[in-house]
């Protein structure tokens, strides 16, 4: 280490970027096109759903049939670089508490392979303290982030239908895909049991919006991210285009270390490790904007010390690292007997459901605070590893072409189960809203350091009553889901007090939330309602980290109208040379 | 912001956010034409990160099967699944090969597999003095009969039975996630196509029925 070194950047910019999730990809979109100079730096490699995506490849054309591995969760050809661990970046725990922490390396991060559920948070969602009095509220309410929903919608592009809920807020839609048979089923059993089943709202191009970006052509893949940019994707749909400005420099395997300040306490710019040439880089910028996720945002911040900010940069308020939240889930499946020895046909659709269950219920008459939407999947979903799986518990169950079978078996009788079963399978899932407590909280590690001897973050998060009794309620509600619609359950309806009714562990959901939150008391919060540092004025921040609640929505729509309005209001400060 | 405001906003500075409904205009000029040219130059394979290609390559110098295995897995994954009047049988597809790759990953399975086949090697040793693959297709079908069906089989087959069990999802796994099983089990997608919602005769089969609202509502091609 006699040469160690630390290479300047001899640009200064108008922004640093840490991260090019949605959060970051929104801000660098924005401050480029507004004529801005704008560095980003991304701890992954370059990603370009165009050249990268593994759309329409065969389950064959993967040794592994599509299984997982430690470098994509999601299977061989999901659209994300790593996953729950990644090797030489470790993270630990307080005692035998849990959280599991997705992280994402390479350009876009996650919004590769995202669900695209594209939710406005409604009126409610922003004033959860005034409603139940747990948490806060927020220092901003609906009114202020609608016209950014309007702008997201337009620019981005999203289906779905106005149905004039007063949670769920009508947008400016494209036309949702009609509904799959298994969905068909779904309404129907729904409609009979009062549980609203109404078009999902997804952000995939079902009709051209520019010619930037080509339209759906419904392979199903998504997660795959989309060769003719027509889902969603930070890459795709905000930095390449960024990228045509000139005003962008994207800095790729650049692992943030910490935020510069100066001896008046300002952000000068950000320390990064270069995994290319494991070298140490500074880059300056007028502003520095993070958006790594909310907990590696914290991680950054509570490694950013130094005699002006003693307990880490924006951390006066000592919660840089607490009210961390992800969205609650719990699961179940069944089979439709009626849908067996199916016609076949392609009912690939768009990546993800047509329909989906908006929060429908008073929290008032019920003995948890929040709400939670239902997702649902099934239908002649591609072979891949893991497909048939287990045939001996269906095909002793359910007579096959009248005929009744011994479970279990071989040979062509066999292969004649496999043909029948194929397509009656149904899944839902249910995503719900976590309370965001002060005592659930990520922190630095004193004794760990990851392989750049950057100090990791250990977690401290528990799940309360409030979340088991709702996921008790989710279990209840999809049994009697597939009951109405005739379906059995195969798996997910044995859990029960034990195990939390199946409720995941937290962070397993992938929606992290909380850890840098808004708030006009600078003593509760470190943001004020902009995103902006209350303690550090030329610092921001635009992931899940400023999330105060993260209601019963996936929080990327959020993430990016909050992005969008934090960057037009650090292009008028500049303007204004208030920072 | 509407388009008028966005070009006053232009007119303005240099400083400015209304370009941003310019996206939306048809007619710009093509994101794809700079892009990854003025991306610093990434020279791993498309879409396989460098860890991953690395990793890949170590686990395809790996074989854990011997000869004598793979002759009994191939045996086996043709008794579940045989040729017949719609397509080929597991070896057709491949299949042993398959699981011969998935073992050195999933290392979990290498040991119920290995255990497994020489559990069936000795049983037939005892019953027919010979090993599984060297039985006759009748001894061979005689011992499968005992282990294939875990509801009606003798305790004392039971880890015989979690074996087949875990033979029978490999293999069926492996065999209809290949070109032939695909075919067989009648996956339709995976091309570029338009959704245009159930075809009609299968809504009329299940006495289903798109609503007036969705009619109108929904994407039509």
């Amino acid at each position: 280490m006699g040469d160690l070194q630390i290479k300047k950047n001899a640009k200064k910019y108008d922004a640093v970027i840490v991260g090019s999730g949605a959060g970051g990809g929104m801000a660098a979109y924005v401050l480029a096109n507004a004529g801005l100079k704008v560095c980003l730096l991304e701890a992954g490699p370059m990603f370009d759903p165009k050249v990268d995506s593994a759309q329409l490849k065969n389950p064959w054309e993967s040794p592994r049939r599509g299984a997982s591995t430690k470098y994509r969760a999601f299977g061989d050809f999901d659209g994300c670089y790593w996953a729950w661990q990644i090797d030489g970046e470790p993270y630990t725990h307080v005692g035998d508490t849990k959280w599991e922490w997705w992280r994402a390396r390479m350009l876009g991060g996650r919004t590769n392979h995202w669900g695209r559920i594209s939710l406005r948070f409604g009126p409610k969602d922003f004033k959860r303290r005034s409603i139940d009095g747990l948490g806060d509220d927020w220092p901003i309410g609906y009114e202020d982030v609608k016209p950014y929903y309007d702008k997201i919608d337009r620019l981005l592009g999203v289906f779905g239908t106005n149905e004039g809920l007063e949670n769920d807020p009508d947008g400016i839609f494209l036309p949702p895909p009609k509904p799959r048979l298994h969905e068909l089923f779904i309404k129907k059993a729904g409609n009979s049991i009062n549980i609203p089943v109404i078009p999902s709202r997804l952000s995939i191009l079902t009709k051209k919006i520019n010619d930037q970006r080509g339209e759906c052509f419904f392979c199903a893949q998504c997660g795959r991210s989309c060769k003719a940019y027509a889902d969603f994707s930070s890459s795709s749909a905000l930095i390449i285009p960024a990228l045509t400005t000139g005003n962008l420099d994207l800095v790729t395997n650049a692992m943030a270390r910490e935020v510069l300040t100066n001896k008046e306490g300002l952000a000068t710019g950000v320390s990064y490790v270069s995994k290319d040439d494991m070298q140490e880089y500074q880059v300056e910028g007028r502003t520095v904007i993070l958006a790594a996720s909310a907990c590696e945002s914290a991680r950054l911040l509570l490694n950013s010390k130094s005699p002006r900010h003693p307990n880490g940069l924006a951390n006066e308020s000592n919660v840089v690292g607490k009210y961390l939240h992800d969205s609650t889930g719990a699961d179940m499946g069944g089979i439709i007997p009626e849908l067996f020895d199916r016609k076949r046909y392609n009912e690939d659709g768009v990546g993800g459901m047509h329909v989906y269950t908006p929060w429908w219920l008073d929290n008032k008459k019920l003995d948890f605070p929040r709400g939670y939407h239902i997702e649902y999947g099934g239908g002649f979903g591609q072979p891949l590893y893991g497909f048939n799986w287990g045939i001996e518990n269906l095909n002793g169950t359910y007579k096959i072409k009248g005929k009744q079978k011994e479970a279990g078996g071989y040979g062509a009788s066999l292969k004649e189960d496999y043909r029948y079963f194929y397509g009656a399978h149904v899944g839902m899932a249910g995503r719900g809203e976590a309370i965001a407590f002060e005592s659930n909280y990520c922190e630095i590690d004193p004794n760990v350091v990851d392989k750049f001897g950057i100090p990791v973050l250990r977690f401290h998060v528990k799940p309360s009553e409030y979340e088991i009794k709702q996921a008790k309620h989710m279990k209840e509600t999809f049994a009697e889901i597939l009951h109405a619609m005739g379906a059995v359950i195969t798996w997910g309806g044995d859990d029960g007090p034990e195990n939390n009714y199946g409720l995941h562990e937290p962070g397993v959901i992938i929606h992290e939330a909380g850890t840098v939150r808004m708030g006009n008391d600078p003593k509760k919060a470190p943001l004020n309602k902009w995103s902006q540092a209350h303690d550090c004025k030329n610092l921001f921040c635009v992931d899940g980290g400023p999330f105060v609640s993260q209601a019963d929505k996936n929080i990327t729509w959020t993430i990016l109208a909050l992005s969008m309005r934090t960057s037009e209001y650090i292009v008028d400060e500049l303007k204004k040379h208030n920072i | 912001m509407d388009r008028r405001k966005s070009l006053k906003a232009l007119v303005v500075g240099t400083v400015s956010t209304g370009v941003l409904l310019d996206a939306c205009k048809p007619g710009d000029k093509k994101a794809d034409a700079k892009t990854t040219a003025e991306v610093k130059e990434d020279k791993s394979p498309a879409g396989r990160m460098k860890e991953e290609l690395e990793g890949d390559k170590a686990l395809s110098t790996n074989k854990f099967f011997t000869e004598h295995e793979l002759a009994t897995i191939t045996i086996l994954g043709d008794i579940i699944i045989p040729k017949d009047e719609v397509s080929g049988s597991a070896s057709d597809a491949k299949v042993p090969e398959f699981i011969d790759h998935i073992v050195t990953e999933m290392t979990e399975h290498q040991t119920p597999l290995r255990g497994g086949l020489r559990w069936l090697d000795l049983q037939c040793f005892s019953r027919y003095n010979n090993a599984f693959r060297d039985c006759t297709q009748q001894q061979q079908i005689e011992i499968v009969d005992q282990i294939a069906y875990p509801k009606k089989a003798k305790p004392e087959m039971a880890a015989g039975v979690s074996f087949f069990t875990l033979m029978r999802d490999l293999t069926a796994t492996g065999f209809y996630t290949s070109e032939i099983g695909v075919k067989d089990v009648g996956y339709m997608g995976n091309i570029p196509n338009k959704w245009n919602g159930v075809p009609d005769d299968v809504l009329k089969q299940y006495g289903m029925a798109y609503t007036e609202k969705e009619m109108k509502e929904c994407a039509k091609y």
